[in-house]
């Protein structure tokens, strides 16, 4: 029986998966105002009416589960002078040549880029939603000011949603990581293979 | 407001494929208003809210004749009054009716995300279709003339219709048929072109020189024109001397929209071959060894 270490506590595990629910549900409901071709996605939401009335609501719920798990995770996040190794060898990672790549924390290069990635277009479909949200503050603003929001937020929408297939890809494609956010743990293994300094880490700490 | 039949609609707001192009010989209408003829009076406003059933609410006055002070979701027509100086110690008033412009390429159209909600006609008229309307406020921003108006009561967007209905029986639109004074015109857009040159070259020879006619060629031409006196100066009556669609609109609804959709189908589509080329990364080896 392999030995389980504690990734994610219940909290965090909680937390990710409401904003992963908000960002479904937030991410049809825009991209059904996005292109004709998500239009159907509305009657998902009881319409198009309601869908433009609850787009805005979901994605304050996303955003504010996001800023919760931002506070506790930026600090591991943080990118290095050990990362920058690791980028040059992307290439042998994407090939699969696991073993080619230089030890790692908590987080590795790519997962650290995604985090920021998700934090940033967070932020700016934040501030571009807001602006142009309907009836409440779009009066606010010159309709020079609303042209430029609205192109920001579907371009930050798009960035977030291509680090989410990302996000979701990584978490098919390497073995033993989605039990992580399913139970909060991890195998052994996984943690030597995948993140050896971390296994490091917590290992000593046992 | 829409009118005419299904046959008419030649362009539909989000939708991707062509609506019935059948119907080519539909000649294209068009308004004209000559500022020179204008007295003020508001006429075509209060033949605006009758035919149309609207009532706005009492505002306030705001010092000057404009009145309400600007278009509102239930006022789709309002003279604005202008006291400018075209030149230094030459006071002049213009009066002129502000509406929707109907351009021949709308952006208002091209912003909408709701299929159907905005629809062109065969003739040229830009209709807002209320049942699909969502209250995005997108064709605000689609606009280059700041025309369309949400209400705050039912969060749809209203406009001018050129009157739709009557013009599809064969009557003019109300404002045109109430005009005391015949400053305003309506009839094929040809027509309307000539009629319009012809009175900036009459009030050329009366001494205006930069009269002329409005009928901007960046939105492909307006169903709404307007005779000016100062037609080498638009702004002196808020209106935009080269408008067109924003290019960050056709950015926005344009270039991003099968960019976006490409890249986010192509990330799916790339990831799913590289899990089937590569294989997924497993601890099994280095367990092994654990256990070795």
């Amino acid at each position: 029986m392999a030995r389980m270490l504690q990734r994610y506590s219940d909290s965090e595990r909680m937390n990710h998966w409401f904003i992963a629910l908000t960002f479904v549900l937030a991410g049809l409901s825009g991209l059904a105002f996005f292109h004709p071709a998500f239009f159907f996605f509305v009657n998902l939401f009881g319409g198009g009416s309601w869908a433009r009335i609850l787009h805005p609501l979901l994605g304050l719920l996303m955003v504010a589960g996001f800023a919760l798990l931002f506070a506790k995770l930026w600090r591991d996040n943080l990118i290095n002078a050990a990362d920058h190794e690791w980028r040059k060898k992307m290439g042998e990672m994407l090939r699969g040549n696991k073993a080619a790549m230089p030890p790692v924390g908590k987080y590795n290069f790519g997962q650290k880029v995604t985090f920021w990635a998700m934090a940033i277009s967070l932020a700016v479909l934040l501030v571009t939603g807001v602006m142009f949200w309907r009836p409440w503050f779009a009066p606010l603003f010159p309709i020079g000011l609303l042209r430029v929001a609205v192109l920001l937020h579907s371009i930050a929408a798009v960035v977030l949603i291509l680090s989410t297939i990302m996000h979701v890809y990584a978490a098919i494609w390497v073995k033993g990581t989605l039990r992580a956010m399913t139970r909060g743990t991890v195998t052994e293994g996984w943690a030597q293979v995948n993140h050896p300094l971390w296994h490091e880490q917590v290992s000593k700490g046992n | 407001m829409s009118s005419l039949q299904s046959l008419d609609v030649v362009a539909r707001s989000a939708t991707t494929l062509p609506t019935p192009q059948i119907r080519t010989a539909a000649p294209h209408v068009a308004k004209l208003i000559d500022e020179s003829k204008c007295i003020g009076c508001k006429a075509c406003q209060v033949a605006c809210m009758n035919w149309n059933d609207l009532r706005d609410d009492i505002g306030n006055n705001v010092g000057v004749y404009d009145n309400p002070s600007d278009l509102t979701p239930s006022s789709w027509t309002v003279m604005k009054f202008f006291e400018v100086e075209p030149t230094e110690g030459n006071l002049e008033w213009l009066i002129r009716k502000d509406g929707c412009m109907h351009c021949e390429d709308p952006g208002c159209l091209k912003a909408c995300p709701s299929p159907g909600a905005i629809v062109k006609y065969a003739n040229g008229i830009v209709d807002f279709v209320s049942e699909n309307c969502i209250g995005c406020g997108y064709c605000v921003k689609g606009c280059p003339f700041d025309v369309p108006r949400i209400s705050q009561k039912d969060n749809k967007a209203y406009k001018c219709t050129l009157c739709s209905d009557r013009v599809s029986v064969g009557l003019e639109p109300a404002c045109v048929k109430t005009c005391p004074t015949g400053a305003i015109s309506y009839g094929t857009k040809d027509d309307m072109v000539a009629y319009g040159n012809r009175r900036a070259e009459e009030l050329k020879e009366r001494g205006h020189q930069n009269a002329g006619l409005y009928n901007p060629e960046g939105v492909g031409g307006t169903h709404v024109m307007y005779v000016l006196k100062h037609a080498d100066k638009p702004q002196l009556e808020d209106l935009p001397a080269n408008p067109s669609v924003s290019p960050l609109v056709s950015l926005w609804k344009g270039t991003t929209k099968p960019l976006a959709v490409a890249s986010m189908l192509g990330a799916m589509v790339l990831g799913f071959f590289h899990y089937m080329k590569v294989g997924p990364i497993e601890e099994k080896e280095k367990t092994e060894k654990e256990g070795a």
